[in-house]
């Protein structure tokens, strides 16, 4: 970018306005490896290194830990435990003290930090911390909710019911009706940068900490609460991640936290990046979940009445887990009308790392369990899934009222279907399936074509809001600055856009700035999909005010009403003549016009009561559908994805380019989630899927072999967002659903699809063969 | 033998400049050196063990023609095994007049790259790829990326990104082309045919000269740990950390990187790396190319050699099983004395070898099958590729004029301690007809030859049931079905 471009005067429209293609702002810099990450920069002298000590019990007494070897390997400089935190020794994001920043005397899962080594370098203090003696009194321990009885077992954080009409007796007065469980795994983020936090001390209680998260304003809170010294001496800052997807919503407090009380404690910087094994044993992943469900439906397959039971593996502590569940039930219905819904939560106590927000949040778990319901109503009726999906689907204008009493305003999951169905040749493609079947004894093909609904804004009421702060430098260029986090999705360029549209500037006039709690206090996670909602209105809130005081003043000085000043691509014409943007912004200045503005957002609307479970927790919802074909080798469970299709809506998109690599990115991720992404644990509760070597993502060749990827250019958001733009952050993930479905159908050719699979998730090639073997004895039984 | 000039430092070239180095630790892998000691961060940690790629850099041996370029993973490559290659990083790559070079230019058009950590490596991977294909097919593109993650972009972008290079510019314009012979002059004056040794006691390396004098310093110290492609050591250091020294390095040792043919068999150097043995075992052994295809990643395959496959005496290597099956034999010296002895019989036990105190691999020998019998090799994983094997068949038959089996050895990994026989199994089928019945007969025999473990990669009822069925789909591939036996992701090249 040419720093001393001068913009076009004679332009019909600004370079990078809203609703164009833009390259991300750091594409030049990430190709040529100048895009700068926390473990990038330059260290202050005398940077120290940290790495943490792990429990080597599930659950258990500590009865004594021996460190002296710790402390004598070369280059340590200490070693932190419990009684070393100043402050509070806790760091749940929800204010439960339920999760210590280092365990004290008890350990709840394995791999929980129970000391913090510094040393010279980071080598040393990972040599030292393997020489710690720590031994322990076992405890009886769980790490697996298929033994737990969801109404009985422990929960780390209260349940939800939702309900909506009879569903017991909906259900009990139906023509059919059958019950059933599914599973469905959790996912480790696999953000390529793993946490790390960089912690500079400052003079006074002062502390500044870089650290790779989502939520600067929680790090500094944490930090401030760990420290015992007041927020305003915490200043956090993030220009950008290498991935998050959630996974750096609250997790990396405990990094940055450690990194702070050492910094402090020995006045000189202090960094700390996990290695992989440690940031996959030690942070919190996505849930999974045990399903439970009862359904009433008649021989049409017209569902009449459903029943919930979401059971989730929550960990040792709440973290996210409360809203979390909470959304799994808010999707629990997808795209479809549930007459009759009772829907229940159970998020359960386990002896395993707290798990955490992810990428959808429980909502696509919560429609899994609903195109779980939908496959076996399909089979009981012996119709094609697409059939009864249809059948069930929202209206529009009735049949549109969701479990919490939401009314859907602005369903069109119909024509999304329709559309998709069509360009994707279902009808034909499924004939064409089943002679292929037909003729072939080992492998066999299916496809599926499912439907996503997702419900956008935060559903803590108070968390939808959001501030920027934006100056305007007497030379016309152009300082931008919000809460919002940059971790891949784009939002800074998106961000950016809005705010050159506001000032009609060219983008290159926009300077894009790193995230801090010192320009923009008190902002929300980088999460819920709600990154541009929220920063893009608070940013344009923003540059108004200055645009307002700089029509008032062109107004004024110029002689002319209000509604002559007009701001131009780069230009502003006043009356009958035009200036450069840049020139009254320097006449602006010099009469001693404010060019700086703190914007602000708050999302219209939205309520919530949970104990009711009533409200209208979300502003507007997102629509997509995926359609996938897939063939399965019977022998052995391997399969090939040979072909999806995607119709995702993104509203009138503020920069297709980027939405485009967002439901791209988000559908092989729902995919993997799906299918190949497998958390283990053994016997003594240790997770053995820790590093790339054993927990598989979706590799380039994985894809599928044709992707046909097509954004909706017809609708638009129903209600006043940016630019009438939706969110496309998390919606798209749970497209990943079709490739589980279609292998499910795949499975069912081996029953002559009169037997439901039932396959769960991941459906790993060994799920895959596992429910090849029980349909081909039952079919034969 | 002819005497060894000793050198106590190693020599390369990083990017421009020369490189002289008489401080190297044995363990010190080049991505630390690159990011803390030279301050090159381009070149980034993912994963610290080689299966992700962000750490991906290129690495120039000297060949016949001048340097080759390669895909590594600089996280799991020491430095002390570089001497006498060109290390290439993202930080020089350009294009012309100051622009983006072209791999880089279509990745930013393509808007390849989201949250960009994993993008340098994904860069480098396929700059490897473009100056050896510059207009390269779906397949090969895939291949030379399995070895790079990336959890943003669902790689469509960057899939669209690899084909649209060459219209951005020229592979022969390429600096590192156009820059060819002057920097092959510059690395033939660094290979003086001398042996490296650096440090003594716990910081002891040696890079020998060639072939002999590998086997003149391990029968010298004899407790040394061998390192030739690091993608498993690698981890013993990065993982483990591990005390690995004396560490006598033979990536690319003269004398032991030959793959030669003779009178139908084929020996392979144990410093042949996956990648130099792929052309002749995919041409002669056609079975093997699709095997080859999903050993590791690309970077794995570069670094990793066939020789340590064996000599780690892992139950889960994937070149053991199907070289038994193939009736390979091992040589293994010790000095100047060699012996050469049955692949098969090498695995003793879990993490026991039929090898002596300072006696290495030298070469495995591998008999081309005759064109009249059946051989195949299947790979069972939870992802198609870059994945470690849950179970891995291979199946070589040999049928009598009458139809009945005459000769049958099938071998698997992943099934037990090591890799192993299925004895009952070829006892139930030699001398029957070669039919499904007799294959069924067969199938049940599979108890009796093994009891697989439950892990994180599969269960043990899986592995069981799999593993048998496989003895299906080879009688299917060799029985000339027309419908499809296994799921492929492309059309047979």
């Amino acid at each position: 970018m040419n720093k001393h471009a001068t913009p076009n005067m004679k332009a019909q429209k600004i370079a990078g306005g809203v609703a164009t293609d833009q390259r991300h702002d750091s594409a030049h810099k990430h190709v040529s490896g100048t895009a700068v990450y926390i473990d990038d920069m330059p260290e202050p002298a005398g940077t120290l290194h940290g790495c943490l000590g792990l429990s080597a019990a599930a659950h258990a007494t500590i009865t004594r830990m021996d460190l002296s070897a710790v402390r004598a390997a070369p280059g340590v400089v200490d070693v932190l435990t419990a009684k070393d935190v100043p402050g509070e020794n806790d760091i749940s994001p929800t204010g439960r003290h339920d999760e210590p920043v280092l365990a004290d005397g008890k350990v709840e899962f394995f791999g929980q930090p129970i000391f913090c080594v510094i040393a010279e370098t980071r080598e040393q203090a990972r040599r030292a911390t393997r020489l710690a003696k720590v031994e322990y009194k076992e405890l009886p321990f769980v790490t697996d909710i298929g033994a737990l009885d969801p109404k009985k077992g422990k929960l780390v954080t209260p349940p939800l019911t939702l309900k909506r009409g009879d569903a017991a007796t909906a259900i009990r007065q139906a023509p059919r009706r059958l019950k059933g469980k599914m599973r469905v795994g959790g996912q480790e983020h696999f953000y390529l940068e793993g946490h790390i936090a960089m912690a500079v001390p400052g003079e006074d209680q002062d502390v500044t900490i870089y650290s790779s998260t989502q939520h600067p304003s929680e790090i500094q809170h944490m930090v401030s609460h760990a420290l015992g010294v007041p927020s305003n001496a915490i200043t956090v800052e993030i220009r950008r991640m290498g991935g998050g997807f959630g996974g750096k919503e609250t997790q990396g407090n405990q990094f940055a936290a450690l990194a702070a009380i050492a910094a402090k404690k020995h006045r000189r910087a202090v960094k700390i990046r996990p290695d992989r094994d440690d940031d996959m044993i030690a942070t919190g992943k996505r849930h999974d979940f045990l399903i439970d469900y009862e359904v009433g439906f008649d021989d049409e397959g017209s569902i009449l009445g459903v029943d919930f039971m979401f059971a989730a593996r929550c960990g040792f502590s709440a973290d996210l887990s409360g809203p979390v569940t909470d959304r799994a039930l808010f999707h629990c219905d997808n795209t479809y009308f549930w007459p009759a819904v009772h829907a229940q939560s159970a998020p359960l106590y386990t002896n395993t790392v707290s798990n955490t927000a992810f990428r959808g949040f429980g909502g696509p778990q919560g429609m899994v369990g609903a195109e779980r319901v939908i496959d076996e109503v399909a089979f009981a009726v012996g119709k094609d899934p697409l059939e009864i999906r249809k059948k069930n689907f929202y209206g529009t204008s009735d049949r549109n009222i969701t479990p919490y009493h939401q009314t859907v305003e602005d369903n069109i999951i119909q024509r999304i279907v329709a559309e998709l169905e069509e360009s994707a040749s279902y009808a034909r493609r499924r004939r064409e399936i089943s002679a292929f079947n037909a003729n072939s004894r080992f492998i066999k093909r299916g496809l599926a074509l499912t439907p996503v609904k997702f419900g956008i804004s935060f559903t803590a009421t108070h968390y939808n809001q959001a501030g920027a702060l934006v100056h305007v430098y007497n030379d016309g260029s152009v300082h931008l600055n919000h809460g919002g986090t940059e971790m891949g999705q784009g939002l800074y360029v998106k961000v950016a856009q809005v705010v050159a549209e506001e000032f009609q500037i060219d983008l290159d006039q926009v300077k894009i700035t790193a995230t801090t709690t010192g320009k923009v206090p008190n902002t929300s996670a980088t999460a819920a999909s709600s990154g541009t909602d929220l920063n893009g209105m608070a940013a344009q809130n923003g540059a108004r005010q200055i645009k307002d005081r700089l029509t008032d003043f062109a107004a004024e000085k110029y002689q002319v009403p209000r509604d002559q000043v007009l701001f131009l691509p780069n230009r502003v014409r006043i009356g009958n003549q035009e200036i450069a943007f840049a020139d009254l912004v320097k006449q602006a200045y010099m009469a001693r016009i404010q060019l700086s503005a703190a914007g602000f957002y708050k999302t219209p609307k939205i309520h919530w009561n949970r104990d009711k479970g009533e409200g209208r927790p979300f502003y507007y919802f997102a629509y997509g559908a995926s359609c996938s074909e897939v063939s399965v080798d019977t022998l052995t469970g391997e399969y090939m994805v040979e072909r999806t299709d995607i119709l995702h809506e993104t509203g009138r998109s503020l920069n297709r380019a980027i939405d485009l690599g967002q439901v791209e990115g988000g559908f092989i991720q729902g995919m993997g989630w799906l299918t190949t992404e497998e958390l283990w644990w053994d016997e003594r509760g240790r997770l053995r899927t820790h590093a790339p070597s054993t927990y598989k993502i979706p590799l380039a060749s994985d894809r599928p072999k044709i992707f046909n990827v097509t954004l909706a250019d017809w609708p638009e958001a129903s209600e006043p967002t940016i630019h009438r733009s939706k969110a496309v952050g998390e919606p798209p993930f749970p497209l990943g659903m079709s490739v589980l479905h279609a292998l499910s159908d795949a499975v069912a050719s081996v029953a002559d699809h009169k037997i439901c699979p039932r396959l769960d998730a991941p459906a790993t090639p060994e799920r895959v063969l596992m429910a090849i073997e029980r349909l081909k004895g039952e079919a034969k039984a | 033998m002819a005497k060894v000039n000793i050198r106590n430092e190693i020599r390369f070239i990083l990017n421009g400049e020369d490189v002289t180095l008489a401080k190297v630790a044995p363990d010190e892998t080049l991505l630390d050196w690159l990011r803390l000691n030279r301050s090159l961060r381009g070149t980034k940690e993912g994963c610290a063990e080689g299966d992700c790629g962000a750490c991906t850099v290129l690495v120039g041996k000297l060949s016949a023609n001048g340097p080759v370029y390669e895909s590594v993973n600089a996280c799991i490559r020491f430095l002390g095994s570089l001497d006498g290659t060109h290390v290439v990083t993202v930080e020089h790559l350009r294009g012309e007049a100051g622009k983006l070079h072209p791999v880089q230019q279509a990745m930013v058009d393509c808007h390849g790259s989201q949250c960009g950590f994993c993008t340098p490596g994904f860069v480098m991977s396929l700059y490897g790829l473009w100056m050896k294909s510059p207009n390269p097919s779906n397949a090969a593109i895939e291949k030379a990326l399995q070895g790079n993650l990336c959890r943003c972009t669902g790689y469509e972008a960057i899939m669209r990104a690899a084909h649209a290079i060459s219209s951005y510019g020229k592979a022969a314009k390429d600096p590192l082309a156009v820059e060819r012979k002057a920097i092959t002059a510059r690395l033939e004056a660094m290979h003086d045919g001398a042996r490296v040794e650096i440090g003594a006691g716990k910081a002891r390396l040696v890079v020998p000269a060639n072939v002999d004098d590998f086997a003149a310093v391990l029968d010298k110290e004899p407790g040394a740990t061998i390192v030739a492609g690091s993608t498993d050591v690698g981890l013993w250091v990065t993982k483990h950390m591990r005390d690995i020294s004396p560490v006598v390095f033979i990536g690319d040792l003269d004398g032991l990187c030959t793959i030669s043919e003779d009178k139908g068999v084929i020996s392979i150097g144990a410093g042949v790396t996956y990648t130099e043995a792929f052309s002749t075992l995919a041409k002669r052994i056609a079975a093997l190319g699709p095997l080859f295809d999903r050993i590791g990643g690309e970077q794995v395959r570069n670094m990793g050699t066939i020789g340590g496959n064996i000599a780690n005496g892992s139950p889960i290597g994937d070149t053991p099983p199907p070289l038994i099956a193939l009736g390979a034999r091992l040589t293994l010296r010790k000095g100047k004395k060699r012996r050469t002895i049955p692949l098969e019989t090498f695995f003793i036990a879990y993490g026991k070898q039929d090898r002596l105190s300072g006696e290495f691999v030298e070469a495995v020998h591998v008999p081309v099958p005759a064109k009249a019998t059946k051989f195949a090799v299947y790979k069972i994983t939870k992802r198609r590729d870059e994945d470690i094997t849950a179970a891995l068949g291979a199946f070589f038959l040999s049928l009598a004029r009458d139809g009945t089996v005459a000769d049958v050895r099938i071998a698997y990994g992943g099934m037990a301690a090591t890799p192993k026989r299925a004895s009952s199994v070829e006892k139930t089928l030699l001398g029957k007809p070669w039919t499904e019945q007799t294959v069924e007969a067969a199938m049940a025999q599979y108890a009796t030859d093994f009891t697989p473990l439950t892990d994180m990669r599969a269960s043990a009822e899986y592995r069981a049931l799999a593993a048998r069925n496989l003895l299906l789909r080879f009688f299917a591939e060799t029985s000339g079905t027309r419908a499809p036996i296994q799921v492929s992701r492309h059309e047979a090249a």
